[in-house]
C-alpha cells in the first residue's frame, strides 16, 4: 500500500507526541489531542472533524482489539504541504484476514465493522501492518 | 459515575449531550432513556447534539440503538442540531443513521414529535 507520508525526500516532523490508550477515557484524550494538533496545523474544521473522527474509531480499535497500544501524533511538514500521521500500535493478537478487516461491515467484536474501512475513507494516507500474534500498526495521515 | 440529565418535557424527554462522551457515558446514556421512556410513558425523545465535535461509529450506532429501542417502546426519536462538519464525516465515515429522524434544531426536532403525537400515522 503506498505510504506517501513516509516516502517523500522533503518529509520532515515538525512536532511529535506519543499518548498511551489503555482505557476509554484515553480514546477521549486521543480525540483531544487529535483536535489540538490539527488546529495548531492549521487544519479546516472538516479537516480537524474528519481526522478526529478516524482517530477515535482506530483509537478504539487499538483498545478493544489490540488490548491497548499507543498512538504517535506526528506534525508533517512536506515543502508547502502539511500533514498531520497518526500512527497506531499495538502488541495484540494481530488480524487474521486484513483484506477483511478492511470491509464495510465486517467485524469480529459486535461492532458495526466501520472502524478501519471508515478511518481510511477519512484519510488520504492509509498503511496497515498487521499478522496474527505480531500485534497491528495503523498510519494515517491527513494532508491539508 | 458520570451521568447525562434527561429532562421531562410533557409526553418528551429531552437530552443534551455536551461532553466529549466516553463509550461507557453513551452505554449509560443508552440504558437511562430506555428505563425513563418506560417510567414516564415518554411518547417521543429528542436528542440534541449541537455540541457534539464528532459522531463516530460508536457514538452512531448508539443513536440508532436509542431510536430503535424507543420505536419499540412507542416513543419516537429526533437527533437535532448535528453541525455540518459532523455531517459531512459521518457520510464519509460510512454511517447514515437509518431509521433516526434529524432536524435542523430545538425548535424544528420538538414540532416534529409534536406533529407525530397527534398525527401517528404520517410518519417520515
Amino acid at each position: 500500500m503506498p505510504d506517501s507520508a513516509s516516502n517523500s525526500a522533503s518529509l520532515s516532523v515538525a512536532q511529535r507526541a506519543v499518548l498511551p490508550i489503555r482505557n476509554p477515557g484515553d480514546i477521549v484524550r486521543v480525540r483531544q489531542a487529535t483536535r489540538e494538533h490539527a488546529v495548531a496545523h492549521g487544519f479546516s474544521l472538516v479537516d480537524q472533524t474528519k481526522l478526529v473522527t478516524a482517530a477515535s474509531e482506530l483509537a478504539r480499535n487499538t483498545l478493544d482489539y489490540g488490548n491497548g497500544g499507543e498512538v504517535e501524533i506526528a506534525r508533517l511538514i512536506d515543502g508547502m504541504r502539511k500533514g498531520l500521521r497518526l500512527t497506531f500500535s499495538d502488541q495484540g493478537p494481530g488480524i487474521q484476514d486484513l483484506q477483511k478487516a478492511l470491509t464495510d461491515g465486517y467485524s469480529t467484536g459486535g461492532g458495526l465493522g466501520l472502524g478501519l474501512s471508515g478511518a481510511r475513507r477519512l484519510s488520504n494516507d492509509f498503511n496497515i501492518d498487521s499478522a496474527p500474534g505480531k500485534g497491528t500498526r495503523v498510519m494515517i495521515a491527513r494532508w491539508r | 459515575m458520570d451521568r447525562i440529565p434527561i429532562l421531562k418535557m410533557g409526553p418528551f424527554l429531552l437530552v443534551t449531550i455536551q461532553v466529549d462522551m466516553h463509550d461507557q457515558l453513551a452505554m449509560q446514556l443508552q440504558d437511562d432513556l430506555t428505563a425513563r421512556i418506560v417510567a414516564v410513558r415518554a411518547r417521543g425523545v429528542l436528542i440534541d447534539i449541537s455540541s457534539l465535535e464528532i459522531v463516530d461509529s460508536f457514538i452512531g450506532r448508539m443513536i440508532s440503538n436509542i431510536a430503535g429501542m424507543a420505536r419499540v417502546l412507542d416513543a419516537e426519536t429526533v437527533v437535532v442540531g448535528m453541525q455540518p462538519a459532523v455531517a459531512i464525516t459521518l457520510v464519509e465515515l460510512g454511517l447514515s443513521l437509518e431509521g433516526v429522524r434529524t432536524a435542523l434544531n430545538v425548535d424544528k426536532g420538538m414540532a416534529l414529535l409534536q406533529k407525530s403525537l397527534e398525527d401517528p400515522e404520517v410518519e417520515q
